[in-house]
């Protein structure tokens, strides 16, 4: 029978190992499912593996979508690790993209070119805005953070929806729910002509530097996580549960509004219904995957906005719907869960005969995944 | 008055669905088991039963497809978290993810289709009394399963031995380990009966709330049957309150906007949600009420003989 044994301490291998394992069984499931929807599945692993790094242009548009993935990622990675668990990125992502919005909004043809700061900031202030009503509702009330930050999502969700449809709605726009394009100065830089890459990815990696020096180099940083990892010791060291609280959700509220601004004043141009991708959830999965850390994070959000491009290629060449990008997203975090049952654990065929350690061996019929 | 017995009636209708789910969500948690899935389950079950439905024509196949699908999700979570000891809020998160994504996936060809008209049921003599007969007796026969499911839980929970082990695995699991219950067997057991209860949700938000398959037409349901166990205190009867009172926030904006109410829709569409929020917040605030209701051992992992 198969049995899991507990292993004297955590394996590095595995650690590193198991979200590599856990995507060759999403890649598994995903060929097994196109083979049961009569699709050729070595078709479908081109469209979702190799037809997103082909070529330049495709390379530009994984960068695209992998810049809001990482920028939210790297500071939920920082609420995750302080045990502080913001399921609400997503709102706090649509709260930036709506107050840079509004500034954009402002400007005119002969706004300054300095207004892309502005909008940034906005962006950012707008997300800090919304993750600081769930941080107040859970230090003040004691309010779950997971349903709190989650329900801000859909108000978030319908506040947008109030401004596109209402007060901010275009009327030049033939009715669609839509702002009018932003000025073109309000356009974030991009980073070179006949691609759609912004300099956004450069603040995306100068976050992952930031955050590597925050926490593995800075008191604040190692307080920030001993809160997380082991709450009485935090309090022995006298290090503050509340200041982690709002340090983390200010971070991941921050890095999300910024992501949302980043968005609107970059790829998409103007405040639409359609703002709200889903990224501040992805990036919940992308900052499981890679671990929490900085560097870890850029790989597993380039694999993620693959997830994205291949379900959207799926859709045009295949016929499939788009939401396999979903099917297969929320697959890799079940599988990443599963696999990590290794790093503690050890997988161990054992014959009824010989009678293993009761105190360390964990029964299981089924075994990892 | 008439708008007000259908408005009644709403309440009971929207308040059943929330009610439903977060029974199971309490059963759940009695054992110490935190599902954070409930969104993609009652998803995936909504999807299950309508597609049930639409080839079969049976409404019975209907909600069974609902609990099945559902309870087989709730499975496997139970499996990854109480044999495996995945973290429970991560796991839950990923279900409910997964839910989402697969329910849309496989729900593509199913947005255009129609289900065949719904059976009312009416409860003779009862049902004829004017206003307050339509609005209380002639309901879908869920309705009032959800209620006497209240009354069944409250006796099982608290006068039954079943319901003492159940709750004594999820305030203390070692003690129950040492006195030789099967600790993991009872929490999975707990866990899929609660999927199965958000199953039989969903699938009652399909069949008789809104008989029309939509991309995310749980939305967010499932999470405010979470926050319904906290208001609840962990308590069955008043987790049916909790529902009515939040099926009722639900429907007022319609009538709201039946009556002419000069508010744009979207600020009443945030109603359900914004109530959730401070009412979690009023609740939550007294720490001693919560820690004192609270299974002592709520998304904690047990590892036996460790």
């Amino acid at each position: 029978m198969l049995r899991l044994e507990a292993r004297p301490e955590p394996s590095r291998f595995w650690s590193l190992a198991s979200p590599l394992l856990a995507l060759v069984l999403t890649v598994v499931i995903g060929v097994l499912l196109f083979a049961a929807l009569g699709k050729d599945p070595v078709r479908g692993l081109q469209v979702f593996f190799w037809e997103p790094v082909k070529s330049a242009y495709a390379l530009g548009e994984l960068t695209v979508k992998a810049t809001p993935l990482l920028l939210i990622a790297l500071g939920l990675a920082v609420c995750f690790r302080s045990n502080v668990w913001n399921i609400g990125a997503e709102g706090q992502f649509i709260v930036g993209a709506i107050l840079a919005g509004g500034v954009a909004l402002m400007a005119g043809k002969d706004t300054s070119r300095w207004i892309v700061l502005a909008v940034l900031l906005a962006g950012t202030v707008g997300g800090m805005l919304w993750a600081s009503v769930t941080a107040a509702l859970r230090d003040r009330f004691n309010a779950n953070e997971i349903l709190v930050s989650l329900m801000l999502v859909y108000v978030a969700e319908q506040l947008l929806f109030y401004l596109v449809f209402g007060p901010w709605k275009d009327p030049g726009g033939y009715n669609f729910p839509q702002t009018r394009t932003f000025e073109a100065v309000t356009q974030v830089p991009r980073l070179m002509a006949g691609s759609r890459v912004s300099i956004g990815v450069l603040i995306a990696l100068a976050g992952v530097a930031l955050l590597w020096i925050f926490l593995f180099r800075t008191r604040a940083g190692f307080a920030q996580q001993v809160g997380g990892l082991a709450p009485a010791a935090a309090r022995y060291a006298g290090f503050s549960s509340r200041k982690a609280l709002w340090l983390a959700l200010l971070l991941s509220g921050g890095t999300a509004g910024l992501a949302g601004a980043l968005e609107v004043a970059g790829p998409i141009g103007q405040l639409t219904p359609h703002v709200p991708a889903g990224y501040g959830f992805a990036a919940i999965i992308v900052a499981f995957v890679g671990r929490l850390h900085p560097v870890g994070m850029v790989f597993s959000a380039i694999l993620m906005s693959m997830f994205y491009i291949g379900g959207e290629l799926a859709q045009s060449r295949l016929g499939l719907p788009k939401s396999l990008t979903g099917v297969f997203q929320g697959l890799l975090l079940f599988t990443l869960l599963a696999c990590d049952t290794l790093i503690a654990y050890r997988l161990r065929w054992r014959s009824s005969a010989t009678q293993a350690k009761p105190s360390v061996a964990m029964a299981s019929k089924k075994g990892a995944a | 008055m008439e708008s007000y017995a259908l408005l009644l009636a709403a309440t009971l209708n929207a308040g059943t669905v929330l009610a439903l789910a977060a029974l199971g969500l309490l059963i759940n948690e009695k054992a110490g088991i935190v599902n954070l899935g409930a969104e993609g389950m009652m998803l995936c079950a909504a999807l299950a039963a309508f597609a049930a439905v639409v080839h079969s024509g049976s409404d019975t196949l209907g909600f069974l497809a609902g609990v099945g699908a559902a309870a087989l999700l709730a499975a496997i979570f139970g499996v990854l978290v109480i044999w495996l000891n995945t973290n429970q809020y991560a796991t839950g998160l990923a279900l409910s993810l997964f839910g989402a994504g697969f329910s849309a996936f496989a729900g593509i060809g199913y947005v255009q289709e129609k289900l065949p008209e719904r059976l009312h049921f009416t409860i003779p003599f009862l049902g004829d009394i004017p206003l307050l007969g339509p609005a209380l007796f002639r309901q879908h026969p869920m309705v009032y399963l959800a209620i006497g499911l209240v009354a069944w839980l409250v006796w099982f929970l608290y006068r039954s031995r079943a319901g003492l082990v159940l709750r004594s695995v999820g305030e203390s699991p070692e003690s129950a380990h040492a006195l030789g219950y099967p600790v993991r067997l009872i929490r999975l057991a707990a866990v899929v009966a609660g999927g199965a209860l958000c199953g039989l949700a969903g699938a009652y938000l399909i069949l008789v709330y809104t008989p029309l398959w939509v991309e995310g037409m749980v939305a967010g349901r499932g999470w405010i049957a979470l926050a319904l166990t906290t208001f609840a205190t962990w308590r069955p009867a008043r987790v049916l309150l909790g529902a009515y009172l939040f099926g009722g926030v639900t429907m007022l904006q319609f009538h709201l906007q039946g009556a002419g109410v000069d508010v744009a829709t979207q600020f009443l569409t945030m109603l359900p949600y914004l109530a959730t929020i401070v009412v979690l917040a009023l609740i939550s605030r007294n720490p001693t009420w919560i820690r004192v209701n609270m299974p002592a051992s709520l998304g904690k992992p047990f590892h036996p003989g460790s």
